[in-house]
């Protein structure tokens, strides 16, 4: 394969491009066409996983072209074992997803449209090397969510739409002004992500520091990271299932690959310096205090949505240690949590589509009429509450041994939120699923074909990586190391040569 | 020295096939099937544990042997593997949780004879198998805690097993999150381990490496120390954990005995023993556990003497011969700590199965005021627990008398002589409250409901044949660990010596040394476990109507141990309340909903409105979307040609 990453971040828009010919005739062929688009893509997936050399930290499948020469604007595509990772989630999540949204059932064209064209943005973001690339990938991601939402939502859609786009934007636009700071400032101008990655201790530290701050802001908000979250409640609420799903897997592990990406590359002295802030104690707060919170919910749908800012604040809490085990830990969190997320928000899904709503209380005693989709959901809850032999336990151990290091008051909190987070999600658990059933639930159908078919992929991966977490660790260690290395290099005063 | 032994494996696959097998064809191929499947997994694993146990024997002291799987977790220069050992003291656990898991197995197969969802029972006694199987094979603490938590999980849903009873979901409920309060400590003692571990650069958390490099451990060992007892408070029902223990007894009889009397809640005293290198460094962390495990014996026995409920009276008991586990451990006596688990896995899981005999004979019965008499209609389970009780008050020639008189023994010559006095005055309180239950449940008259008298039965021999055989066990499983100079001495002990090395505390200074001979030691609490039964007897026999009276006239007394030192009204007040209240007023209404959402719909982005105006643009119609859109990217993409033209 000659362009295997630009192949697999512009499939979709071949999927889409489809789908706005296809005369409304062939109605039914929109969703076919959505899933035949996004099967290539994850085979092209599979492809550079396994084709990945794990022995480099370099960038490996490398396209860079002249793009707009005047302003050093390269069409530079490649991935290192950071975002081969999030390209492989991406791909997983986006074919599963297809395959939730056929429960959709007005305007599909426009739809699974948006939806291919949402796929190609986050795609692209994970690939781009130039800064620039990456900021229109960043924005072509952003509309095709707002309409997903806005118009395919629930009752209270357009609030949390607009919530979520001015929320986007307020970060997008500090992004912007970053890159363009970092174009304009630097020794040579340049977009090239290595080059100035390269450069970096050119920029004076004051600059730098500005930099840094704007930048996690405008990536804190995608975390989602306290106190610029709560556009996602509403939004995940409001979201179609397969959305919900979409934005839980994929679009909030964007804001800490950004951070990974822009801020600790290009700007690794002032991670040095301000990671333990921002990332130490906003992602100490973000897990407790998404588990407080998620305890008061009475919304099925928005007590998952909680619960993911407390997991993404292991993965803030992770990076903050400087350690290999705490990065490894947190970037192998962010597949995890993608994974284990949207099997939530599938089954949370399943429910809504059957009783069409989502109270917690108005539940009870499906386990009876629903075995099989009860015993999913548990293995998907004690996957998120972090039981050792399932995927996220891997994870959060490593994050909590990395940020022992250097963070230990932040890591009790961290392994103390553990009994909150059991707490709340096996009550919800008993609430739904065990007690009497309710008469009005007993003729519900147990999970359909097409529902097990999104689930039990996703249940699988779940069990492996708990047992076999190398087959994604191995990915990441040699980059995740090196960068790592970097960050802590670059500050020499202060840097304690910890593991 | 470890001798590579692969076989050990199957002591693990049998279960997980058998976990498999329930799962996807269980309800398939019928309940025949699956009673014979799921036992048969675990008698397979009882196997393959004896012929490894008889290559054990054949090595010199203190070898082991091992298996390794996989590199696990990787992570710069950590690596922790899942990787297996079989030495004298994971041995001995393994027999015991595979030997009375088996009986409990065949067992379940006539008490669980009439539930509809036996496939699902079976699948999940198999996991918890499989997951102890880990828990004490494990080679390194990070995949021990893999099993630890394991199990964790299996009791809950065995727990709550029968599910549509809110009650039993919630003590399922319950049970899991006590024993994450315990297991976070667990994992902050891990953390610490790891941490000074790796300073002096060693990555990784075998027992063999930690054993090794203890010096670089005795900086962290008291607080290690305590963060993993706190994990064992949890797992193994000791002060301040042990709430969720009495309430798990709601699910099926053979899970009470397997799981929450025999091998899970002994996970503790196992761990405890496994890093015996660890404690032996503080002494601070060693009175801890000893004291707690005193504290706990006397505390839940007290408890248990008005218990109206059998399997709760079972329950305390079990808390209290845990606290007699911890006792022994805690005053270095690691292996008579681990003597007692296994004594206390034959007569305690005889009692359960008993009790589950008597229940399922009286239609789920479970109060002794509507038992009694009982002895004429299921003689082999009176006989059986009969046995059994005598086993745990500590009657010689049965199991109980020789580890419990070990504990003891050692506790004195520790020079805890306030712990041996409690531990002693325990002895008596345990003869006399088991007393009571047998009876309370075979003697006197019966009180048996009008309505259940007519078919009360022996239960059928599925169900008496393991009692038997646990009761030959209780008989004659206390031999093999006799005091000092007797016939063969303490082979159980020799055995475990290379592993768990007896610690000779030197009494502190303040401590006073006792000087009582073992031979007084021993008459002492044999005297008080006599007087217990003689209490019992005259109690519940001959005066009948002496306890009620008695209760009345002690009636503050009476009610504050029936409701259990209202121990459960006191975490709700102060820990579960204030919680919610923070949850839900403080965080969620507050931080939240008024304060920043407040701003951001306040801050003049005019939220609602821009959603008034994106109705008026929401046609619905997509195309015109499209377009707005690619328009949009068009201007800019003009605008960049404009610029670099300019340029």
């Amino acid at each position: 394969m000659n362009h295997p990453l630009t192949l697999i971040t512009f499939i979709p828009l071949i999927g889409m491009a489809l789908i706005l010919v296809c005369p409304p005739a062939f109605k039914a062929g929109y969703k076919w066409i959505a899933a035949a688009t996004t099967l290539p893509q994850l085979i092209i997936a599979g492809w550079l996983v396994h084709n990945f050399s794990t022995n480099t930290a370099g960038i490996q499948f490398v396209e860079r072209y002249p793009w707009i020469r005047a302003y050093h604007i390269f069409y530079f595509m490649g991935v290192d074992g950071i975002s081969i990772s999030m390209v492989l989630l991406t791909a997983i999540i986006c074919f599963i997803s297809v395959f939730a949204s056929f429960s959709i059932e007005h305007g599909e064209k426009g739809y699974y449209a948006l939806l291919m064209l949402l796929d190609t943005g986050m795609m692209g973001v994970f690939v781009a090397l130039d800064f620039f690339l990456f900021y229109i990938f960043w924005e072509v991601m952003l509309l095709p969510m707002y309409f997903l939402i806005g118009i395919w939502g629930g009752p209270r859609r357009e609030y949390a739409a607009i919530k979520f786009f001015l929320y986007t934007l307020l970060g997008s636009v500090l992004i912007l002004l970053v890159m363009l700071g970092l174009y304009y400032y630097g020794v040579t101008p340049t977009f090239d992500m290595t080059q100035l990655a390269a450069q970096s201790s050119s920029y004076s530290m004051t600059f730098q520091r500005i930099c840094w701050v704007a930048l996690f802001i405008g990536f804190a908000i995608k975390i989602p990271a306290f106190p610029f979250h709560t556009w996602l409640p509403d939004a995940h609420v409001e979201a179609p299932t397969a959305i919900s799903v979409i934005l839980a897997g994929v679009l909030l592990k964007m804001g800490t690959y950004g951070i990974l990406r822009v801020n600790y590359a290009i700007l690794p002295a002032a991670s040095h310096e301000l990671a333990w802030f921002f990332l130490g104690v906003i992602g100490t707060v973000n897990i407790v205090y998404g588990a407080m919170v998620a305890m008061a919910q009475t919304d099925y749908k928005k007590l998952v949505a909680y619960s993911s800012i407390s997991h993404m604040g292991y993965v803030m809490l992770g990076m903050a240690s400087f350690t290999a085990a705490g990065i490894n830990g947190a970037v192998l969190q962010m597949f995890n949590h993608g994974t284990i997320t949207a099997m939530l928000f599938i089954l949370v899904g399943v429910i809504y589509d059957r009783a069409h709503h989502r109270e917690i209380n108005g539940f009870g005693g499906l386990a009876q009429q629903m075995p099989l989709y009860t015993g999913i959901t548990g293995l998907a809850f004690f996957a998120a509450l972090g039981l050792p032999g399932l995927s996220a336990f891997i994870s959060e151990v490593l994050v909590l041994i990395g940020a022992w290091q250097r963070h230990p008051v932040m890591t009790v909190f961290g392994a103390g939120t553990a009994i909150l987070t059991a707490a709340y999600l096996l009550w919800c658990f008993q609430r739904i699923y065990l007690g009497r059933l309710d008469e009005k639930y007993a003729s519900l159908p147990d999970l359909s074909l097409r529902e097990g078919f999104t689930l039990v992929p996703l249940a699988v991966i779940v069990i492996v990586l708990g047992w076999y977490p190398h087959a994604i660790l191995g990915l990441l260690q040699t980059s995740l190391n090196h960068l790592n290395r970097v960050v802590l290099a670059a500050t020499p005063a202060q840097a304690v040569a910890l593991h | 020295m470890t001798h590579d032994f692969p076989a050990l494996g199957l002591i693990l696959l049998f279960p997980l096939l058998g976990v498999i097998f329930n799962i996807f064809f269980g309800q398939r191929c019928g309940r025949r099937v699956v009673n014979f499947i799921a036992p048969a997994a675990i008698f397979l694993a009882f196997a393959a544990a004896l012929a490894a146990f008889a290559t054990l024997l054949g090595m010199p002291r203190g070898a082991a042997l091992g298996f390794d799987l996989w590199p696990w977790i990787e992570a710069g220069r950590f690596h922790f593997d899942i990787a297996f050992r079989f030495d004298a003291l994971s041995g001995v656990m393994v027999l015991v949780v595979t030997g009375v898991g088996a009986l409990i197995h065949l067992y379940s197969d006539g008490y669980m004879g009439e539930d509809e969802d036996y496939a699902r029972f079976f699948a999940y006694m198999n996991l918890f198998a499989f997951a102890m199987l880990i828990l004490v094979l494990a080679n390194n603490l990070l995949l021990m805690f893999v099993g630890w938590e394991g199990v964790g999980l299996c009791s809950y849903l065995l727990i709550a097993f029968w599910y549509d009873n809110a009650e039993f979901a919630y003590n399922g409920r319950k049970a899991f999150i006590v024993n994450r309060v315990g297991d976070a400590g667990f994992v902050l003692g891990i953390l610490t381990l790891i941490s000074a571990l790796a300073s002096s650069g060693i990555w990784t958390l075998t027992f063999t490496e930690m054993a090794k490099h203890r010096e670089t451990l005795a900086p962290v060992a008291t607080l290690a120390g305590s963060l993993l007892f706190l994990g064992a408070t949890g797992k193994s029902a000791q002060i301040p954990l042990y709430v969720w223990l009495p309430d798990a007894m709601v699910g099926p009889t053979p899970v009470s005995a397997l799981i929450h009397a025999a091998t899970m809640v002994t996970a503790g005293v196992y761990m405890v023993a496994r890093l015996n290198f660890l404690y032996a460094l503080s002494s601070q962390a060693m009175t801890i556990v000893a004291t707690v495990g005193a504290v706990t014996a006397i505390f839940s026995a007290t408890i248990a003497i008005v218990q109206p409920d059998i399997k709760r009276v079972l329950a305390y008991s079990t808390i209290s011969q845990i606290g007699y586990m911890m006792l022994g451990v805690g005053v270095g006596a690691f292996a008579s700590g681990i003597f007692h688990l296994m004594t206390h896995a034959f007569f305690k899981s005889l009692l359960f199965l008993g009790a589950g005999s008597v229940i399922h004979a009286l239609d789920g019965e479970q109060d002794m005021n509507h038992m009694g008499g009982l002895k004429r209609t299921m003689p082999v389970t009176w006989v059986t627990m009969l046995v059994a009780g005598l086993a745990i008050s500590g009657i010689p020639p049965f199991a109980g008398f020789f580890s419990k008189d070990a504990i003891l023994a050692s506790t004195y010559a520790s020079g805890h002589i306030w712990l041996w006095a409690v531990g002693v005055v325990t002895a008596g309180l345990t003869a006399f409250y088991m007393f009571r239950l047998l009876f309370l449940t075979f003697h006197g008259a019966s009180r048996i409901d009008a309505s259940k008298r007519g078919h009360v039965h022996e239960s059928p021999a599925v169900m008496t044949v393991p009692l038997v055989i646990l009761a030959l066990c209780c008989l004659i499983g206390g031999w093999i660990g006799l005091p000092d100079g007797i016939l063969w001495g303490d082979a159980f002990g020799r055995f475990l010596m290379p592993i768990c090395p007896t610690l000779k505390l030197t009494p502190a200074a303040t401590l006073a040394r006792g000087s009582l001979s073992p031979a007084v030691l021993s008459a002492i609490a044999f005297g008080l476990a006599v007087s217990g039964i003689a209490l019992a007897w005259s109690f519940y026999v001959m005066t009948p109507g002496l306890p009620a009276r008695l209760a009345r006239n002690l009636s503050p007394l009476y009610r504050m141990l029936l409701r259990k030192y209202y121990i459960d009204e006191i975490y709700n007040t102060l820990v579960s309340r204030p919680l919610f209240w923070l949850s839900q007023v403080v965080l969620f209404r507050g931080v939240d909903s008024a304060i920043i959402d407040g701003a951001v719909d306040g801050t003049g982005l005019g939220v609602e409105a821009s959603g008034e105006g994106l109705r008026r643009i929401a046609t619905g119609n997509v195309q015109h979307y499209a377009l707005a859109y690619l328009a949009g990217v068009l201007a800019i993409a003009g605008y960049y040609v404009y610029l670099v033209h300019r340029h």
